[in-house]
C-alpha cells in the first residue's frame, strides 16, 4: 500500500496534478473576475429598478441561478456549436462558469447595496450629487466592503465547481487524476487522497480568509 | 423542444423521478446527519466539537464530484459494490450535510441564550434543553435557508450523470445524443429542473421576507 503511494506520487505525476490545480485556479480566477463585473452591472440594474429592464433581468437571473451548472456547461460546450460557435474547452468552461456565477454575484451585489444605510444616499443627494453619482461615489464603495466575504465564499464554490468541467474534458485536477489512475489501478486511492487534499487546502485557506474578513467587519 | 417532450416523455419522467428520489433521500439523511453535527458543535464537550468541526470542514471543502467519484470508484474496489445512484446519493448526502450542519448551527445561535439558561435553571439537562427548548425555536429560523439547500441539492443531484445515475441530466445527455437536437434536449431538461427549483426558491424568498 505504502509503495503504491510512493510510486503514485512520482515527480512527473505530481507535476501533472499541480498543472491541473493551475488550470482549476486559472479558470476560477478569470471566471470570478468576469462574473464580478457582469454581476455588479446586473445587481445594480436590479437594485435601481428601471422599468421592465430590472424585471426581465430579475427573471433571467432567477432562471440561471436555479439551473444546475452542469447543464450550463453542456449548453456552452455542446449547444453552442449548433448555433455555429465552437468554443475551445477552456474558454467554454470559463464562459459557463461566468454565466452561472454572475447571477450569484448579482444577488450578492444587490443585497450588499441594500445593506448600506439609506441615509447615505439621502445625504449624497442632499449634498447635490445626482442619483448615479451618489450610487457610484458613496453607496457602491461601502457596499463593496460588505460584499467581500460573500464574494470569497462564492469563489470557494467556484473552485469546487470547476471539477464539474471534467465532463467537457477540462484538464483540471480531477480529470488528470483519472488519467493517472486509469493507467494503474493501484494509484486510485493515492490519487483521490491527493486531489481531495489539494482541494481541501485551497478551499479551507480561502474559507479562513472569508471568516477573517467577516469578523473584521462585524 | 415540444417534440422532445412528445418523443421522450417517458425517459424524461423517469429521469425526473430519479432526480427527485435521490434529492429527497439525500435531504432527509443530510438533515439528520447535519443536525447531529450541529448539536455536536454546540455541545459542551471539546472533543465532540473537534470531531464535528473536522467532519464539516472536510465535506464543505472537497468538491461534491470528488466525494461522489470516491464512492463510485474506490468503494467497489475495496469495500462494497454500489451503483451510480447509490454512490451519487451518498456523495450528495455527505456534501449537503456539512452545509446543513452550518445552517442549523446558525439557527441555534440565533436563539436567545437566555432560553438555554432558563431551561437549565429549571432543571433540564443540556440535551433536554436543546431538544425541547432550543431546537424547536431554531428550526423556525432555519426553514428558509434549508429550502435553499434543497434547491442546491436538486441542482447538485445532476452529478449523478457522471456516475450513470439515470437522473434528469443523464437522460438529457441520452436524448441529446440520440435525437441530435442538442439545444432542444438540454432546454427540455432545463425546464424540468426549473419546475422543481423555481417554486421552492420563490417560496423561500417569501418566507424569508415574512420572518424578517
Amino acid at each position: 500500500m505504502l509503495q503504491n503511494f510512493i510510486n503514485a506520487y512520482s515527480p512527473d505525476n505530481l507535476r501533472y496534478l499541480f498543472g491541473g490545480l493551475g488550470i482549476t485556479l486559472l479558470v476560477s480566477v478569470i471566471s470570478i473576475i468576469g462574473s464580478f463585473i457582469i454581476g455588479a452591472i446586473l445587481g445594480v440594474i436590479r437594485y435601481v429598478k428601471i422599468k421592465y429592464v430590472s424585471a426581465i433581468v430579475g427573471v433571467v437571473i432567477d432562471v440561471i441561478r436555479n439551473l444546475p451548472l452542469i447543464l450550463i456547461l453542456f449548453f456552452t460546450y455542446f449547444g453552442l456549436p449548433n448555433l455555429g460557435v465552437k468554443p475551445e474547452i477552456i474558454p467554454a468552461a470559463i464562459l459557463a462558469m461566468t454565466i452561472f456565477e454572475s447571477t450569484m454575484l448579482a444577488e450578492i451585489v444587490r443585497s450588499g447595496i441594500q445593506a448600506v444605510d439609506s441615509g447615505q444616499m439621502e445625504g449624497a443627494r442632499a449634498n447635490g450629487l445626482t442619483y448615479w453619482q451618489g450610487l457610484w461615489y458613496i453607496v457602491l464603495p461601502q457596499a463593496l466592503v460588505k460584499m467581500i466575504p460573500a464574494i470569497v465564499s462564492q469563489f470557494i464554490s467556484l473552485v469546487k465547481d470547476t471539477s464539474l468541467a471534467t465532463i467537457i474534458l477540462l484538464p483540471e485536477m480531477l480529470f488528470r487524476s483519472q488519467i493517472i489512475y486509469g493507467q494503474n489501478t493501484n494509484y486510485i486511492i493515492p490519487m483521490f487522497v491527493a486531489i481531495a487534499a489539494m482541494y481541501f487546502v485551497v478551499c479551507y485557506l480561502l474559507s479562513l480568509l472569508a471568516r477573517h474578513l467577516e469578523k473584521r467587519q462585524a | 423542444m415540444i417534440s422532445i417532450f412528445q418523443n421522450y416523455g417517458g425517459t424524461l419522467l423517469y429521469g425526473l423521478g430519479q432526480t427527485l428520489l435521490c434529492s429527497l433521500i439525500a435531504l432527509v439523511l443530510s438533515l439528520i446527519i447535519g443536525t447531529f453535527f450541529a448539536l455536536l458543535e454546540e455541545s459542551p464537550s471539546k472533543f465532540a466539537r473537534g470531531i464535528a468541526r473536522v467532519y464539516i470542514e472536510i465535506f464543505r471543502n472537497i468538491p461534491l464530484l470528488v466525494i461522489t467519484m470516491f464512492f463510485f470508484v474506490v468503494f467497489p474496489l475495496y469495500v462494497v459494490k454500489m451503483n451510480g445512484f447509490t454512490a451519487g446519493t451518498i456523495g450528495l448526502t455527505l456534501y449537503t450535510s456539512s452545509f446543513i450542519a452550518e445552517t442549523v448551527r446558525a439557527g441555534i445561535k440565533s436563539v436567545d441564550p437566555g432560553q438555554m439558561e432558563g431551561a437549565r435553571a429549571n432543571g433540564l439537562s443540556f440535551w433536554q434543553s436543546m431538544r425541547y427548548i432550543v431546537l424547536p425555536q431554531a428550526f423556525r429560523y432555519v426553514i428558509p435557508p434549508l429550502g435553499n439547500q434543497f434547491v442546491n441539492l436538486v441542482k447538485n443531484s445532476s452529478t449523478l450523470a457522471f456516475v450513470g445515475g439515470f437522473d434528469l441530466m443523464y437522460q438529457g445527455n441520452v436524448i441529446a445524443s440520440s435525437s441530435l437536437q442538442t439545444i432542444a434536449a438540454y432546454s427540455a431538461i432545463g425546464v424540468l429542473y426549473l419546475v422543481i427549483t423555481l417554486p421552492i426558491s420563490y417560496y423561500m424568498r417569501y418566507l424569508e421576507k415574512r420572518l424578517a
